[in-house]
């Protein structure tokens, strides 16, 4: 598999129409991102054709003249036909599920005709190496899931995408390129083993954390579009001041803060990978956890959402 | 081996097993019958891999198998070059590529070989037949290519077919365009092998008994002749091919070397303009209406006048002629010259030339020889039979005073031994006589079977005369042809017989096709372009290769527009027709939607006036709404919308 990858991505790198891959997420393959030229069969036939014709003179045989030339014609037809099997062909791509790095993951890819012919043998190939043949029903859809491999936490776009057809008789090659408008988030791996967070000890207001809440008055902050009407400091407003809202917390106890600092002495990946492990587990235990990364808080909470937006956190950070 | 399954499909498999043997059938013909039965069984081998999962041989075998076979072949022709050597060889990769055909790719070799064996077969026959096989068979190798190269489904259907079709359809104009202006190289290119001569039927260059008899068994047309006015009638229709005036005593053979300068011609009046479209036989002479003075192609007059060419006539000529059929050739030809056409090997014919004596005591001039020789001749009873008695020893005295019975070859070769011995110079000729008007078309066949031989005696003054013995013995063989000139018992092949009949005029109807085949598709090569091109305007090679580029580019933008053009959007949800349908319903009940009235609203308006209509109307909203907003369309849907329209009767 890995020798198909790198032999797809050489294949990629030389046929041209790279600069130009298409992006967006429903992209049309129009006339002009289509590139039509004779594939190795084509040469070979290429080859009889000049056989064929030699002989022709050789000969004067006409019959064998009239062969030569109707076989160039098939050629010719069959350059069109490959290039209108591609034409009109839409392809839309929706982001991928987050994975952890090293996992793989699938974009969902629609192939859509929006003809009345049937499109027939379409390889769509990604850089990475997984590649598909579908046909598409006239006015229909097939859909399928392009895996690629992820290797580091980060965005990761999905990627130029092949999409090649030979259909009719293999003698051309027809192609077009896309890159999809699509991406996916990858966190990091998880530490495979990681020991306990420390315990939130020793450390200020221990075992008690703030979260924003509806309890006690905390104090004022700037008005922002969408904040609660009710929260409004009507008499700041009546004052003709800038508009300013309350705000209130509410003591819980039982959380655990998952902190940067208590990664100390790791590389930044590593600090990373282990506080993914810890997130993993505090959400696995069911209990409250708040992020605590350089610049960035996020405030204790829980369940799959909670969990995801930390990881995330995790995936995007730059120190 | 599982590999010779699983890629082709049974029907696949089967069509394209039943194609290649469809494109080698033509071969069997003429290749020995063991290669015939190996292909054969090459491929029942494959089909038996692909459908009961025999195995196929491995390499280890297939490689000297195929060694083997090349030995076989080289030890059956001598050679392993030339034209018929070279099919039996490529025929033979084949059949063994069948057994090797493991991949797909594999299948487009055998597929590319295919396209080669259909090419060797114009080697053999150029008719319009092979034209249209050529094209059945490109069509076939087309849907096959297109079936074994399609990534997802290998299966040979009727949409690849069609497809196919359209393709072969689409190269059409590409190919006549090509055909009319790809500029033509004259050939041959690296020389023809000698074994292609073989099987070619035609006079030769020498005359021994037996020869033309042997040529009339067979119909194939020697050469077709469009006459600018009437044609000459049929006593006046010699053609004239190669003059043989060497003897050594049983052959008659031409002059090597050309004299020069050409002997001297006197015309009179009478010219005939012709155009002759000769098949190829593969010797240097050219044939024409005996005498020709003027050929527009490249042909030297030879000592003894017939008409040569530098090189043998590989493929169909084409030319326009004018001929005299009154003229006075070479009077007065000196005395050297006589001594050839007045040579007789010594000792042979002694009978002969005891008669020949005799009659020269009698007579005293030329014109008097001959005409005793032609008393001879009818008073002996000699018969004209294409089956005459073998003659073992000395082929003119046992034909001139024992078996009396003999063909054209026979009276042309003992008359001019007779002239001779009687020291009147003579030589023989060979050609064609007569020949049939085919009404459809207006125009002369010449078939083999018209092949003949007579003399030509000199007289000063008045030069070459011709004289046909046979013509004095079996005049109904120069007025009406062969076919009534025979005894009954003689056979004669089916188109040189001159019975009337519904197959004969079919035959000849066929003929004049063919004739505008031979004429207009397979005489044009470089000499009919160059022609052709002047004859449009066209006069220099640039001029012709533009031409062809525009039409080109034009011919291909007029099928790429009728395949790429996409027709707009027609409405052709069936759903949305349906509903249409259903709201054209209510309306002509009186109940048509208000404006900007959806769908739902529309329909719960109508239930609540029509409480009668409702489930119908029910139904059909609901199923109308699924199909068109929800997410996938079901059939099911569809059918019931369709029902609850069709009986809605508001």
């Amino acid at each position: 598999m890995a020798s198909a990858g790198t032999a797809v991505t050489a294949l990629l790198r030389r046929l041209p129409g790279r600069r130009g891959a298409i992006g967006g997420r429903r992209v049309r393959l129009h006339h002009r991102r289509i590139f039509v030229l004779p594939s190795r069969a084509g040469m070979v036939y290429a080859l009889l054709l000049l056989g064929i014709w030699l002989g022709a003179v050789n000969y004067n045989n006409n019959l064998a003249f009239l062969l030569c030339f109707l076989l160039i014609g098939l050629g010719i037809s069959t350059k069109i036909h490959t290039f209108r099997n591609l034409l009109g062909v839409e392809l839309e791509m929706d982001d991928a599920p987050a994975v952890f790095a090293g996992d793989q993951t699938s974009f969902p890819l629609r192939l859509i005709n929006p003809g009345e012919r049937e499109r027939i043998g379409l390889e769509v190939i990604h850089a990475a190496g997984d590649r598909h043949t579908v046909d598409i029903p006239p006015r229909g859809t097939t859909e399928i899931r392009i895996t690629v491999p992820t290797r580091t936490r980060g965005s990761l776009d999905a990627g130029e995408i092949l999409i090649r057809s030979r259909f009719p008789t293999g003698l051309v090659t027809a192609w077009s390129r896309v890159n999809p408008d699509a991406a996916t988030l990858v966190y990091p791996r998880p530490e495979p083993v990681a020991p306990s967070p420390p315990a939130t000890t020793g450390g200020r207001r221990s075992g008690v954390f703030l979260r924003e809440g509806d309890d006690d008055f905390q104090g004022l902050r700037r008005y922002q579009p969408g904040d609660s009407l009710r929260k409004m400091a009507w008499r700041i407003v009546a004052r003709g001041q800038e508009p300013q809202v309350k705000q209130f917390a509410s003591v819980t106890t039982g959380s655990v803060w998952l902190r940067w600092g208590d990664t100390a002495g790791l590389a930044t990946e590593q600090r990373l990978a282990r506080l993914c492990r810890w997130v993993l587990e505090a959400e696995a235990a069911g209990q409250q956890f708040g992020l605590g990364l350089p610049g960035r808080r996020i405030q204790p909470g829980r369940g799959p959402a909670h969990r995801n937006r930390c990881l995330a956190e995790l995936a995007r950070f730059s120190p | 081996m599982s590999s010779a399954g699983t890629f082709l499909p049974h029907r696949t498999l089967l069509g394209l097993l039943l194609t290649i043997g469809a494109v080698a059938a033509p071969h069997a013909l003429h290749l020995p019958l063991w290669l015939t039965a190996l292909v054969f069984a090459c491929g029942l081998w494959r089909y038996m891999a692909g459908y009961q999962a025999w195995r196929l041989p491995p390499r280890w075998i297939l490689i000297p198998l195929t060694l083997l076979c090349a030995t076989g072949v080289a030890l059956t022709y001598g050679t392993i070059a030339g034209r018929d050597a070279g099919v039996a060889l490529l025929t033979l990769l084949v059949g063994l590529k069948l057994l090797e055909m493991r991949s797909r790719r594999d299948t487009v070799v055998v597929l590319f070989l295919g396209y080669f064996l259909v090419v060797t077969q114009f080697l053999f026959s150029e008719s319009l037949f092979t034209a249209g096989w050529m094209l059945l068979m490109v069509w076939a190798m087309t849907a096959l290519l297109i079936t074994v190269t399609r990534p997802t489904d290998g299966k040979l259907s009727g949409a690849h077919c069609s497809l196919a079709a359209g393709m072969v359809l689409q190269a059409l104009p590409v190919m006549l365009l090509l055909f009319v202006l790809f500029p033509r190289i004259p050939g041959p290119l690296w020389g023809m092998p000698e074994s292609d001569a073989r099987g070619v039927t035609g006079l030769s260059n020498e005359m021994t008994p037996g020869a033309i008899s042997e040529l009339s068994q067979s119909d194939a047309v020697a050469f077709r002749v469009e006459f600018d006015g009437d044609p000459p009638a049929a006593s006046a229709r010699y053609w004239r091919g190669p003059v043989l005036p060497y003897y050594d005593g049983t052959t008659w053979r031409r002059s090597q070397s050309p004299r020069s300068p050409p002997p001297v011609l006197e015309t009179m009046d009478g010219a005939i303009d012709y155009v002759v479209t000769l098949e190829p036989h593969n010797e240097d002479w050219i044939l024409a209406l005996d005498l020709p003075v003027e050929v527009n192609l490249s042909a030297r007059v030879g000592g003894d006048y017939d008409l040569r060419r530098d090189d043998p006539v590989r493929e169909r000529l084409r030319y326009r002629a004018r001929s005299h059929t009154n003229y006075r050739l070479d009077p007065g030809h000196g005395a050297d010259e006589q001594a050839m056409y007045l040579h007789l090997p010594d000792g042979a014919h002694p009978r002969a030339r005891e008669l020949a004596r005799g009659w020269r005591s009698e007579a005293d001039t030329p014109r008097e020889l001959m005409e005793r020789a032609l008393r001879h001749f009818r008073e002996e009873e000699f018969v004209y039979t294409l089956q005459p008695p073998r003659l073992r020893d000395d082929p003119v005295d046992e034909f001139l005073f024992e078996t009396r019975r003999g063909f054209c070859e026979n009276f042309a070769g003992s008359f001019a031994v007779l002239m001779r011995a009687a020291g009147v110079p003579a030589r023989v000729v060979t050609g064609y006589q007569g020949g049939e008007i085919n009404p459809t078309g207006n125009y002369l066949i010449v078939r083999q079977s018209d092949a003949h031989a007579w003399v030509e005696v000199w007289r000063r003054d008045e030069g070459w005369l011709r004289v046909d013995p046979t013509a004095w013995v079996a005049p109904e063989r120069i007025e009406l042809g062969l076919a009534d000139s025979i005894p009954e018992s003689d056979v004669l092949p089916t188109l040189s017989r001159r019975d009337p009949g519904l197959m004969r005029h079919l035959a000849l109807r066929w003929d004049a096709v063919n004739a505008y085949w031979d004429r207009w598709v397979l005489a044009y090569g470089p000499d009919l372009q160059r022609q052709f091109m002047k004859r449009v305007g066209i006069d220099n090679l640039s001029g012709m290769l533009t031409v062809l580029a525009v039409g080109l580019a034009l011919v291909i933008a007029v099928v790429a527009a009728i395949l790429l053009w996409q027709r707009p959007p027609r409405q052709t949800d069936p759903a949305l027709n349906l509903w249409h349908e259903l709201v054209r319903r209510l309306g002509r009940a009186g109940l048509p939607p208000n404006p900007g009235e959806g769908p739902r609203d529309y329909v719960h308006r109508v239930m609540t006036q029509r409480p009668d209509l409702a489930p119908r109307l029910r139904t059909a909203i609901g199923a109308y709404l699924r199909l068109r907003y929800g997410r996938q369309a079901q059939a099911a849907d569809r059918d019931a919308l369709q029902a609850a329209v069709r009986h809605l009767r508001p």
